[in-house]
């Protein structure tokens, strides 16, 4: 461990989030990746936040009449309206003179389909406001339907495999760049596996004058098919492959990256999963398949030039894993 | 003060008066010129208010339900398709039980397109929960939209002004406009009991199970019904201010003995009453006019129609494959009581003109066999060719 990362442990403890704006008890599954990514957001945001959700499983799992996880103002309305919720909440809140930070939360769903135009409307009028989108690649809370964000060859209830097809026939969106071409001060993705690195782009957002997204890849244990233990396993192998980069841009420009130290091939993070099992079937389709999924996974380490040269503390192998001499604290 | 003014000029400084924080609207003809009326009040420095100008009236209506949950009076204004596309939000926003005004520049519905006036839009929002005022003239379109927003607030629901486009929107009268000082005496600051505050966190718009929904739903329905006195209240409140009042719920005009009662909604009231001058030795009639259609005035619709022997209900809207869907609900208001010969006619829909020679062929169309529903001034002439 290097000079420049060590810590007192009081410095630690103090760093440690004392505010849960979600708390236990809710009915989320085993190993929910937005459960745990929305627990890890509102950690870092703090108590001065009200938060607009859109409709969703983090809507249904945290408040079921007349309970509520919810230790912050929390607004649900309908599904495709979380951006201008947020953003009705700010102008009130910004002619009240308050300084309550607001912060949408939805699905992939709910951003990158049926919610994608308010968002934009939100991000074009420069609300002050943290969108967060779960992204777990499906409609979970429906059944495991495809949505626009669902991989390429994933299958799902509506995009299933079968003789005739392998999977999603269409690829996933590229929803960063989308956001990121509304030219908003901060986008970023980060992951429920990489925590201080999340954290840190929460406060970063959040400190930020006007709009900001951040994109977190969310495993959905029941929708994907593996093990709930194995969610942070999987959603780490979706960084390490390149399939899911993180990265950060402002002002649309691209000014981080988190390094990969020593890219894993996607059939690492493709064979941990039901939703891709058909990939690894005698079918001479699936070979195809396998390999224009490595070849997305290739493009991405090679435009956002994730390659790391040397080992890193921060790089996707350093990052949050204090074995490795990562930055747990940041 | 009396001022010549556009009826949406005139609404736009009757929404200046009640001190909206945020303004959330999408351009609809013939709403526009309502809102950009008040986006011309904000950039002038005279309305202090956050006029957010958004994508889509589904938008529009989240907006101005984030704000009001936020702790700001909010309001937005829409017409037709507008009205259709937040109807999502609309009922949301009822079922939530927030209170917001907004404005419906009554106009068609597509298919056919049309951009003129009728009253299916705000019909198709009946069971959402909203209020819903008809607005005669322009001078009650200020006086409700002021009330709307006291009623509002004290009723914790939402309140939908119904106005005609052009027909009122875009027709240029002498108005009494209220003073600041009258408005504020009238409507207190905004205040709403369950304001989204970081220092008091509550959750609002939760899953609500079988075991719980039904309650809610009731406890929206009796809050509607306790809506009918508050309106009459409010209204009689407004006009200890100003002198005047917009009719409380359901108003009798023109001749309160005739045994012949036309009820309607909206502006086509003022062309009864004229048509009943110009046209003097046609018996004049009761002329009921419904100022509430929810809460659905039962009990003073009773009132204003007893006595009667044939009541025309003339509504520019309708239920394809129903009919009248007023007369509908006013048949069933009266029934078990002497009912009057209820002859319901569709009229004046997509902007077709109703002009003052529309009383007496009312009356007399009204004596004929014809059918429980009809069109109004339907002409058999362009209809496809054999009639339908």
């Amino acid at each position: 461990m290097s000079a420049e990362h060590t810590i007192s442990l009081a410095d630690l403890r103090a760093k440690q989030p004392r505010f849960q704006g979600l708390t236990a008890g809710h009915r989320a599954c085993l190993g929910c990746g937005q459960a745990l990514a929305a627990r890890l957001v509102t950690e870092a945001a703090g108590p001065d936040v009200a938060v607009a959700n859109a409709t969703g499983c983090l809507e249904v799992f945290t408040t079921p009449y007349p309970e509520s996880s919810w230790r912050l103002p929390w607004l649900h309305s309908v599904f495709g309206n979380a951006g201008a919720v947020a953003a009705g909440m700010e102008a009130a809140y910004k002619k009240q003179g308050k300084s309550t930070k607001v912060i949408a939360m939805a699905g992939d769903g709910g951003t990158f389909d049926i919610g994608f135009q308010a968002l934009s409307g939100m991000l074009e009028r420069g609300h002050n406001v943290l969108y967060v989108c779960y992204d777990n690649e499906a409609y979970m809370n429906t059944g495991v339907q495809r949505s626009g964000s669902t991989p390429h060859a994933a299958t799902t209830t509506t995009s299933p495999a079968g003789a005739a097809r392998m999977g999603k026939r269409h690829m996933k969106k590229d929803i960063v760049t989308i956001i990121a071409a509304h030219r908003i001060p901060y986008a970023a993705t980060a992951s429920v596996a990489y925590v201080s690195d999340l954290r840190r782009k929460v406060r970063h957002a959040l400190e930020v004058d006007g709009p900001s997204f951040l994109h977190i890849h969310a495993p959905c244990p029941l929708g994907w098919g593996h093990e709930g233990a194995a969610t942070i396993e999987v959603a780490r192998l979706a960084v390490q492959t390149g399939l899911f980069p993180l990265i950060e841009l402002e002002r649309g420009e691209l000014t981080a990256v988190m390094p990969i130290r020593q890219p894993r091939p996607v059939r690492d993070y493709l064979a941990l999963q039901n939703r891709f099992r058909h990939l690894f079937s005698q079918d001479p389709r699936a070979q195809v398949e396998l390999e224009h999924l490595q070849a997305l996974a290739d493009h991405n380490i090679e435009v956002y030039g994730l390659l790391g040269e040397n080992a890193d503390a921060q790089d996707s192998e350093g990052a949050d894993t204090v074995q490795r001499g990562g930055v747990r604290w940041a | 003060m009396r001022l010549a003014l556009e009826g949406s000029q005139a609404l736009a400084r009757a929404v200046a008066l009640c001190r909206p924080q945020v303004v959330a609207a999408y351009p609809i003809t013939p709403q526009t010129h309502i809102v950009e009326n008040i986006a011309k009040l904000v950039a002038d420095g005279r309305l202090d208010c956050d006029f957010v100008s958004v994508e889509s009236e589904h938008s529009a209506a989240s907006v101005a339900l984030g704000a009001a949950c936020a702790g700001s009076r909010a309001y937005t204004a829409s017409s037709s398709q507008g009205i259709l596309l937040m109807s999502e939000v609309l009922y949301d926003i009822a079922g939530l039980r927030v209170p917001m005004v907004m404005t419906c520049a009554n106009r068609a519905v597509s298919a056919p397109l049309s951009i003129w006036n009728d009253h299916q839009d705000a019909m198709a929002l009946r069971d959402s929960g909203w209020i819903q005022l008809y607005c005669a003239d322009n001078q009650e379109a200020i006086d409700t939209t002021i009330q709307a927003f006291r009623l509002a607030e004290s009723l914790e629901l939402p309140v939908m002004v119904c106005v005609d486009g052009f027909a009122l929107t875009h027709t240029l009268e002498g108005l009494e406009l209220p003073s600041q000082e009258a408005v504020d005496a009238f409507l207190p600051p905004y205040r709403f009991s369950r304001a989204l505050d970081s220092t008091q966190p509550l959750s609002i718009g939760t899953l609500v199970s079988p075991d719980h929904f039904t309650e809610a739903r009731a406890s929206h329905h009796h809050a509607l019904l306790q809506g009918l006195s508050q309106i009459v209240a409010l209204d009689a409140a407004w006009q200890q201010i100003t002198g005047r009042a917009c009719g409380g719920l359901v108003e009798v005009r023109g001749e309160p003995e005739a045994k012949i009662g036309i009820l309607t909604l909206g502006s086509v009231l003022g062309t009864l009453e004229d048509a009943m001058e110009t046209y003097a030795e046609v018996p004049r009639a009761r002329l009921i006019k419904l100022r509430a259609f929810r809460p659905f005035p039962a009990e003073a619709l009773r009132q204003a129609c007893a006595g009667l022997d044939t009541l025309i209900v003339f509504e520019r809207a309708f239920s394809p494959g129903g009919g009248g869907i007023v007369a509908t609900e006013v048949k069933a208001a009266l029934y078990g009581q002497a009912m009057p010969r209820v002859v319901s006619f569709a009229a004046g829909l997509g902007g077709r003109d109703i002009p003052l020679d529309a009383y007496p062929r009312l009356i007399e169309a009204a004596a004929e066999d014809g059918g429980d529903f009809r069109f109004f001034d339907l002409k058999p002439d362009q209809l496809p060719e054999g009639g339908f």
